[in-house]
């Protein structure tokens, strides 16, 4: 099993829903607590898991505006756990989630460092490296419905853009959905081969632009109309 | 990058006493420097005291040290790992050929000799250790290069050359003539790597925001990073110097740590020696927060800049 998110940039609106269930299911969970300092002073500082960030793509008339959560993409060559000089970080053979175990780590960085993804974040009051760990505390989870047993984000996303699925299985539909919309991986030329895959935005009909027109001719428009009449 | 105080403290200073015990044990084996006893111990116990601030300064950056042991758990992947293995393996070494000197003089037996070859190699392949957990992350292209670990063992050679004519000066009350030679020629091939190296990340390369973001037919920019104060990934890799400051810290570090103790030395002289050592330890503090100032991390793409 390959376990991972399809994320489509095409519908997401940039509602930071997923960041705020995220933060809400995993302060506690199993590597909780989320710890935040100076929460609601001038500068609060805390981790979190999942973060959205909005660009603007092209140039006015074509720009558009793409919203991008990003979270772990529990890359198939994680160099996050092969820095690790403590071994508290490790990817999971069965299904391939990347995970920090919170009793061994020591908080060095480096595997912050080695990410490029931006997906680990020291925790400013325990001092140990969190990440997203695809809520394997909720998907495994028998005493959950079986729909419910997806990641927070993926439970919560108002607008369906958020998959959670088995990239190994063809039939999946994070596969399809990669197959058919053209899924890209971030940074691919860096040699991570993350899991995680984003849909661009669809090609959409172009919007007709209102042309101005000269004060004359719009009277002779008036003119004309009144004449044929 | 953000550089940390404890770390631009340990690497320095342990480069250098590395560097100083792997000359002064391969003058002494090979004889073409000058062995008394006292310059031996003098050097070696300086080394050992260099190494130890400087490993008891790495441990301040980290978050949470009670875990810090562990640390020796992984060493056939992790560089940070192989490095703390080989700076606590290198300390018997180390002490038992110390201990030998002092005991038997400058003419030590076979068992004591091997153990100071050990020590030395030890210190290389640490220092080496140290310069391979920079030039093995792929997301920091301003290090990940064969010329950082080039940098780091010629840089911690240099120095170590400066501290042991000091010593010498110290200790023997007069210079060693092949040892001033030795700095002068370190100071040379330092400061030609350090050029090197600065001309070599000037060169544009690298990702940039278009493949970070996946849109490389069209312009990206950032609109809004998602949050009103700035986060660790902004703290970390965000860090940020005006160009001309950066200039102005180069040419400084230039000048600190290659040109004017080239200059000093010139003058053969124990006292400007003595000097000399203290302004490359100075210079190399400069150059190892130019190290971390100037690498610019892939994270600050998705924050907004351009290229990396």
């Amino acid at each position: 099993m390959r376990l991972g998110l399809v994320v489509d940039l095409d519908t997401c609106v940039g509602c930071h829903g997923c960041a705020t269930a995220c933060k809400q299911w995993n302060t506690s969970g199993t590597i909780g607590p989320l710890s935040d300092k100076d929460p609601y002073g001038r500068n609060p500082n805390g981790a979190w898991l999942n973060r959205i960030r909005t660009y603007e793509v092209d140039d006015s008339p074509n720009s558009k505006t793409v919203h991008m959560p990003m979270s772990c993409m529990h890359c198939d060559d994680a160099a996050c756990v092969t820095v690790c000089p403590t071994g508290a970080s490790y990817k999971r053979s069965e299904d391939g989630i990347v995970l920090v175990d919170q009793d061994k780590c020591m908080g060095c960085n480096l595997c912050s460092w080695a990410c490029p993804y931006g997906a680990r974040e020291l925790d400013p009051q325990e001092g140990t490296m969190k990440k997203c760990t695809l809520c394997v505390d909720r998907i495994y989870d028998e005493k959950l419905p079986e729909d419910e047993r997806k990641p927070a984000c993926v439970m919560t996303c108002p607008t369906k853009s958020r998959v959670f699925g088995d990239f190994d299985d063809p039939n999946s539909e994070v596969s399809k959905l990669v197959r058919e919309r053209a899924g890209k991986q971030l940074l691919p030329e860096l040699g991570y081969n993350p899991v995680n895959t984003y849909l661009p935005p669809r090609n959409k009909p172009v919007v007709e632009q209102y042309q101005p027109v000269s004060l004359k001719d719009t009277v002779k428009g008036w003119v004309n109309k009144v004449i044929s009449r | 990058m953000h550089p940390a105080f404890s770390v631009l403290v340990f690497t320095v200073m342990s480069g250098a006493g590395y560097g100083l015990i792997t000359l002064m044990v391969l003058g002494h084996m090979s004889g073409f420097a000058p062995q008394e006893s006292g310059v031996l111990i003098g050097g070696g116990v300086l080394a050992l005291v260099m190494i130890t601030v400087g490993l008891l300064s790495s441990t301040l950056h980290l978050a949470n040290p009670k875990n810090a042991w562990r640390s020796f758990s992984r060493f056939k992947t992790s560089w940070l790992s192989r490095e703390a293995v080989f700076a606590v393996l290198f300390y018997p070494f180390t002490l038992i050929y110390l201990l030998g000197v002092w005991l038997q003089g400058a003419d030590v037996g076979t068992f004591v000799a091997l153990c100071g070859v050990v020590s030395s190699v030890l210190a290389m392949v640490t220092l080496f250790c140290t310069s391979m957990i920079y030039a093995s992350l792929k997301t920091i292209r301003q290090w990940n290069s064969s010329l950082t670990p080039v940098n780091y063992i010629a840089l911690g050679l240099m120095s170590g050359s400066l501290l042991l004519a000091a010593v010498q000066a110290i200790v023997a009350g007069e210079l060693a003539g092949v040892q001033l030679q030795m700095a002068m020629g370190l100071l040379v091939l330092g400061a030609v790597v350090k050029v090197v190296y600065l001309f070599w990340i000037g060169k544009p390369a690298g990702s940039t925001i278009n493949t970070a973001t996946g849109f490389t037919q069209a312009s990206v920019r950032l609109l809004d990073q998602g949050h009103t104060s700035n986060g660790f990934l902004n703290n970390e890799f965000g860090y940020t110097v005006e160009a001309n400051k950066l200039v102005r810290l180069r040419l400084l570090m230039l000048a600190l740590a290659f040109v004017v103790p080239f200059l000093l030395l010139l003058a053969a002289s124990s006292a400007l020696t003595v000097i000399a050592a203290l302004l490359v330890i100075a210079g190399l503090l400069v150059e190892r927060w130019l190290f971390f100032a100037e690498a610019r991390h892939v994270v600050r793409l998705f924050h907004g800049d351009q290229r990396t």
